[in-house]
């Protein structure tokens, strides 16, 4: 036993050596037209080897670090205590979440425009958190390629008001909807695939849509994207310093304010906001209803979900349907928001950054998820002065959160129907 | 209303299933006995669709069911238990009736969201149904649990409630004694016997407790090896010389 985790931990360090030795210990220095190599400084030599005894320590008693992680958990008051009754935690909740929207409602009037800015994008990931939560969360189904959706949402604005001049309030619905149907064409390939293989396939779709959006030069631009995409009007009032559209007015001219840059972002936020709270507001009554239940149930045993009569193909397809619409949402405010999109805003990585939300948050749990969008939307922004290292501490935060509390911040389930004795 | 004629079920080289005839009438129990491996539990699938049998048909009031989809086979009033229980056991025990009946409810989107009258009216009565079959098996006062935080006898009356809210024409229970204790059988005795006086269920029932089977049984099919041995009353199969040397192998 400890034989063995010495020599597992001798071979980690040398792993470590192997790694970072030519990394970090040999630099290619040019003399001209020549690239020599040469040594790095002592310094880097005493830290190579440093943190290959610091793996070497770590993995010789893992068992008791791991140990003493474990025990760590006593710290959190809230960890050996019952669960809390379904009554109490929903008023419980709707309280924070009242509270949150009463926050969220007044805050952008007294803070700077960049952390405005910062807020409708956390409202965006909101948004894709909790439709890609329904399908992940609520379905079990694990979807890799989500922003796919968000992509095809951003695209059917970006495109239509470059060639048709919809505006934002038309571009909405169409693009939701079109997103909902890509969700819906996706579906069927995949009914059968369950776990890793649905994975994968999603994955492979989400890569599809980006690289078509690449390739598709003469459509879509390419990588250059589409810029020009209008902003939102409010009431056919642009809020623009000069009207750019024929018939329109200006938002500070009817109310005869002076211009300020500030109300778009404000606006934009606004919306984003109302649209997060339709969101959630729409999927917490999807949870409640059939449809909710039935996702729930091919979720836990889909062998006694059919011999019940309930449809594999009907279920599935409403779950990737209805996630996907949201994402489409998302993807229509995006586009608004940034003004000009390409295909570097879908890579996987916004993929994987979105189920990160979900897991960390709990799936299947609303207020869980909204938390989480937002920590992992303003951590790396707090966290930009370690600037390379962000996303090493996000990562390493990942890992914490995953040993500490597996199931997520706030696992929570689905509120479930009361039977009230009828006397 | 049921006829399984000359069921086969191949595997590759194994025939798991070989020229099994059966037939069920109204307000009958029929049982399907054998010794272990005997073939009885994919007779079962095939009959709701799980597997699609390799030959023979299965005819249920007159329509053939071989090779239809299992949603299709539940919703035309064949439903199923699982030799081991097979609950949402994440889910409140109302919420697992609930779901069994999602094709009574209003299922359109639109009006869920919107929470019409109709829609309210129909989840109302899908709950009063629930509150009759939890009242029935004596699980009311458990509504609100786990179903996975039930006794095992439990979820194996709720399985069966679980069937029963769909308002099946027959009922199909894979071992439904297994793991129960003398009075638990004794109640699951009862409880089917009543499935079938009372709600005009006809029952097939896959049994290896001698003493249910034989107490409740109209007929009895006994399978060894894939192929039919005998057929008749419990009477007769106790006095079949064949069946006798499959249970207790040649003297």
């Amino acid at each position: 036993m400890a034989a063995n985790n010495y020599r597992h931990a001798l071979f980690c360090a040398i792993v470590t050596l192997i790694i970072s030795f030519p990394i970090l210990g040999l630099n290619l220095e040019a003399q001209g037209v020549n690239i020599t190599l040469t040594g790095a400084k002592t310094s880097t030599y005493i830290a190579i080897f440093m943190a290959a005894v610091a793996v070497f320590v770590f993995q010789a008693f893992r068992d008791s670090f791991m140990g003493m992680l474990g025990k760590l958990p006593t710290l959190n008051p809230l960890a050996h205590k019952e669960p809390m009754e379904q009554s109490k935690r929903v008023k419980l909740e709707s309280w924070i979440m009242t509270g949150l929207l009463v926050l969220a409602l007044f805050w952008p009037f007294f803070v700077s425009r960049g952390s405005v800015d910062l807020a409708t994008l956390v409202l965006i990931y909101i948004m894709l958190a909790l439709g890609l939560n329904v399908v992940v969360g609520l379905a079990g189904l694990l979807d890799l390629g989500y922003v796919a959706f968000y992509a095809v949402g951003a695209y059917t604005f970006a495109l239509l008001s470059q060639y048709t001049g919809i505006s934002f309030w038309m571009a909405l619905p169409i693009g939701a909807l079109l997103a909902g149907l890509f969700g819906l064409l996706l579906g069927f390939p995949v009914l059968r695939l369950r776990g890793d293989y649905l994975a994968i396939v999603t994955l492979g779709f989400g890569e599809i849509i980006r690289i078509l959006l690449n390739n598709w030069t003469s459509l879509t631009g390419g990588p250059n994207g589409i810029g020009g995409i209008p902003d939102p009007t409010f009431f056919g009032m642009e809020f623009g310093r000069r009207v750019k559209e024929e018939g329109n007015t200006s938002f500070h001219e009817t109310f005869g304010i002076a211009y300020s840059g500030e109300h778009k972002v404000i606006f934009l936020y606004l919306i984003a906001l109302v649209l997060a709270v339709i969101t959630a507001l729409i999927i917490r009554r999807f949870m409640r209803m059939p449809v909710g239940r039935a996702w729930e149930a091919l979720r836990e045993d889909e062998i006694a979900a059919r011999s019940l009569g309930l449809s594999r193909t009907a279920v599935k397809l409403s779950a990737f349907t209805i996630g996907a619409f949201f994402a489409g949402f998302a993807g229509t405010v995006f586009a608004s928001k940034q003004g000009f999109i390409s295909p570097e805003s879908f890579v996987f990585l916004e993929s994987a950054i979105i189920l990160a939300i979900v897991v960390l948050g709990g799936m299947g749990s609303q207020l869980g998820v909204i938390l989480a969008a937002i920590a992992v939307t303003i951590l790396p922004e707090l966290a930009r002065e370690f600037s390379e290292y962000r996303m090493l501490i996000f990562g390493a935060a990942m890992v914490l959160m995953m040993v500490w509390r597996p199931q997520g911040m706030l696992p929570m389930k689905r509120i479930h129907i009361k039977l009230h004795k009828q006397e | 209303m049921l006829e399984v004629q000359n069921l086969s079920m191949r595997f590759g080289g194994l025939l798991a299933v070989d020229q099994v005839s059966l037939d069920v009438k109204e307000r009958e129990i029929v049982s399907i006995i054998g010794p272990n491996g005997a073939g009885k539990t994919t007779v079962f699938n095939c009959m709701s669709g799980f597997y699609k049998p390799t030959g023979g048909k299965i005819l249920f009031e007159g329509k053939e069911m071989q090779g239809k989809p299992d949603y299709k086979i539940s919703r035309l009033g064949m439903v199923r238990t699982f030799q081991h229980v097979r609950l949402f056991t994440q889910m409140s025990v109302v919420e697992n009736l609930l779901v069994a009946q999602h094709r009574h409810l209003n299922t359109n989107m639109l009006a869920g969201l919107l929470g019409t009258p109709n829609y309210k009216a129909r989840e109302q009565k899908s709950l009063d149904r629930a509150a009759y079959w939890l009242e029935r098996v004596g699980l009311l006062d458990l509504a609100n649990r786990d179903a996975g935080n039930l006794a095992y006898g439990q979820q194996r009356r709720l399985e069966i409630a679980r069937c029963m809210v769909t308002e099946p024409k027959l009922l199909m229970l894979d071992e439904p004694a297994a793991g129960l204790n003398p009075a638990e059988t004794k109640e699951l005795n009862q409880l089917i016997i009543s499935l079938k006086e009372d709600y005009n269920v006809s029952v097939v029932l896959i049994e290896h407790d001698m003493s249910l089977v034989m107490d409740i049984s109209d007929r009895i099919n006994v399978i060894n090896q894939g192929k039919p041995l005998a057929s008749g009353t419990p009477e007769e199969i106790r006095h079949n010389d064949d069946v006798i040397k499959a249970y207790l192998g040649e003297a």
